[in-house]
């Protein structure tokens, strides 16, 4: 820490300095009677583990925050002008797109894989059902570029923003006054635009559901079925859904057949045979919301999600399917392929999961679309 | 990405204290700047073979037999290394050492060093593509030609947004012999290595020696050093590289075999004292 105190001091000090021998003061940062942008405290559940996104370097601000939602749903960031972040990612569905299963973009072209949803960010250690991406704030830009999603360049989407208000425009929103408020000068960038994203979706975190209720003293909050299905999700479940966040961020091979374009997952990124047809394990928050499951979305109820994991889906046929990657967990010598779960069982666990569904957060206007959105 | 983060740390603040100190070089005795600040540049000639490469309309032949023409050539170079006569190195500082060569922009093919300490300087070494630490450093440092978010590398698509990494060469075109819809075949190259495991390295760096050429740096003299790159080498070198067998590559195992092609691509055309 006094190393820290010594630099930053250390800085300070060489930019007087500078200032001194005739630099040219033109110091982004607003001065203290400037109006400069108000902090937001961020507090994570007591319960959940340390965040892994660096707020340091980008410190939330409310004018930030706000600018972040207003850039999330406004449909500008795409080629068509009509397709935003919150298109494919709506609230009532926990951040997903509700009925799609794989992603809808400009001019109605598909996509390959399911949209996760944008909940608790925060935690993930890397993005996308490949985990191709680590950074949050270079989670934009892989939407917006893709030609089936957004299909815009980042550095037009930069010159449509310094161009607001545009005249005539349904809902006019003035960009260059907005990265004023949240970064102090009206100039906008990509750095600014990442970073205001990232401000948005931190503050998205789902901790205020039934569950969460129970955990935090409430016994009464769980019914006994859903109490027994906790249990048995404790047991069967949480080896990989694990933590209070409901997920290991592994990426593993579920047994599902592999689809008609072959995706191999995790594999397109680390080209290494042993991540062939591995995905990234879901976190189940509000799973309850997020339906269709799994990586294409080929699974529209949580019954049929279960169904598969307990290789009873296609009556007599096995559901899990074998290659070299399998996840162990569900090939245990001398068993039956999958998790052994009977009928009852299946449904207390699925009356656990629905516990996991936060209306609080779905129903919290600070995440809803200002007014710039298009939902299809 | 913790730990990333700890380790570029110590980089960020001393290039900001540095940045700092250099602004004020003129009051501070204690500097160590070089008081010779030379000049030199480096001239990038694209070939196919003995030709000069042009887009469009000309038409090669590989090794594998196949005719294509060119539409677009793009390659990045960084971390430029001037060797001396006397054996000793200048290192040109990271900063300002990445450079993007496309033959669509006659500009970007002329790259300019400055601050080259004086001397004769005998051999250049470069990275073709980018390193490794620039490749997953925060977008705060990535300005400049490496700005994956506006200007020429998102222009020209030199980034994969979903496995991120800059793309390091790029070779698209048209061939009777392509298997696309279209006819056009792609070579995408990158692959820097892996952040949290290791993965695809397509990283290459490339020696020139120039011989019985010398690059004499002065107060005045600017040598510009004229270097070939012979994209025929693409196709043809260790591996053969088939438009047939393979229209399109992009992040996959065979890239490595074409990264391994074009590492010898460049050779030492002549130096002009200047």
């Amino acid at each position: 820490m006094k190393k820290v105190v010594f630099l930053f001091g250390l800085m300070i000090f060489l930019s007087q300095v500078m200032n001194s021998c005739g630099g040219k003061s033109d110091n982004p940062e607003p001065g203290p009677s400037g109006n400069t942008p108000t902090p937001l405290q961020w507090t994570k559940p007591a319960y959940f583990p340390d965040p892994v996104y660096d707020l340091s370097k980008n410190p939330l601000t409310v004018e930030g925050v706000e600018l972040g939602r207003f850039l999330f749903y406004d449909g500008i960031l795409s080629r068509t002008d009509k397709i935003g972040c919150g298109t494919c990612h709506q609230q009532v569905a926990a951040f997903t797109h509700h009925g799609h299963d794989v992603s809808h973009g400009v001019d109605d072209q598909l996509g390959t894989r399911n949209a996760p949803s944008v909940q608790n960010m925060a935690w993930n250690t890397s993005f996308f059902w490949d985990g191709g991406v680590h950074d949050m704030d270079m989670v934009p830009p892989v939407p917006i570029q893709n030609e089936v999603e957004m299909g815009e360049r980042v550095g037009n989407v930069i010159e449509k923003l310094r161009k607001t208000p545009v005249a005539g425009a349904a809902k006019q929103v003035n960009y260059p006054k907005m990265f004023k408020a949240a970064f102090g000068t009206d100039e906008i960038n990509a750095d600014r635009m990442m970073k205001a994203l990232s401000q948005f979706m931190m503050t998205i975190v789902s901790a205020t559901s039934k569950y969460d209720y129970f955990l935090k003293g409430d016994a009464s909050a769980l019914t006994a079925q859903e109490k027994a299905g906790m249990t048995l999700f404790k047991q069967k479940c949480a080896s990989c859904h694990s933590s209070e966040l409901f997920t290991d961020f592994s990426f593993r091979n579920n047994g599902l057949i592999p689809n008609k374009i072959n995706d191999q997952g995790r594999y397109a990124i680390t080209l290494n045979e042993a991540d062939r047809l591995k995905f990234k394990v879901p976190s189940l928050r509000n799973v309850g919301l997020t339906a269709p499951y799994m990586h294409d979305g080929r699974f529209t109820t949580l019954q049929e999600v279960l169904d598969h994991y307990a290789n009873d889906q296609n009556s007599g046929k096995d559901s899990i399917y074998i290659s070299p990657t399998l996840d162990p967990l569900l090939n245990v010598a001398g068993q039956k392929r999958g998790i052994a779960l009977s009928n009852a069982e299946k449904q207390s666990i699925i009356a656990f999961l629905r516990t996991l569904n936060d209306d609080q957060l779905m129903n919290d206007k600070r995440f809803s679309d200002p007014g710039v959105g298009t939902s299809f | 990405m913790k730990r990333t983060f700890s380790f570029l740390l110590p980089l960020s603040l001393a290039a900001v204290v540095s940045l700092f100190v250099l602004s004020c070089d003129d009051d501070d005795p204690g500097t160590t700047t070089p008081t010779e600040n030379g000049k030199l540049r480096i001239a990038f000639s694209n070939k196919m073979g003995s030709k000069d490469l042009k887009l469009g309309t000309e038409t090669y032949v590989n090794q594998a037999g196949e005719p294509f023409t060119v539409s677009k050539l793009n390659y990045f170079i960084s971390n430029i290394k001037l060797i001396k006569t006397d054996g000793s190195n200048f290192v040109v500082p990271q900063d300002s050492s990445y450079f993007l060569i496309r033959e669509a922009n006659e500009a970007s093919q002329l790259v300019t060093i400055n601050n080259v300490p004086a001397g004769e300087y005998s051999g250049i070494e470069f990275t073709i593509g980018v390193d490794s630490l620039r490749s997953v450093s925060d977008i705060s440092k990535r300005k400049g030609i490496l700005d994956k978010d506006s200007g020429p590398t998102n222009e020209e698509a030199m980034y994969w947004d979903w496995n991120p990494g800059y793309i390091f060469l790029k070779l698209e075109g048209n061939s009777d012999s392509a298997t696309s819809a279209n006819g056009k075949f792609y070579y995408h190259i990158g692959g820097f290595g892996g952040l949290t495991e290791k993965t695809l390295n397509n990283i290459r760096t490339t020696k020139i020696d120039f011989g019985s050429q010398k690059a004499k740096v002065t107060d005045t003299a600017v040598p510009e050093i004229h270097l070939n790159a012979d994209i025929l080498r693409v196709f043809n070198g260790p591996t053969t590289l088939s438009i047939k067998a393979n229209t399109s590559v992009m992040y996959s195992p065979i890239s490595k075999n074409i990264a391994d092609n074009y590492v010898s691509m460049f050779s030492l055309d002549q130096i002009d004292a200047n």
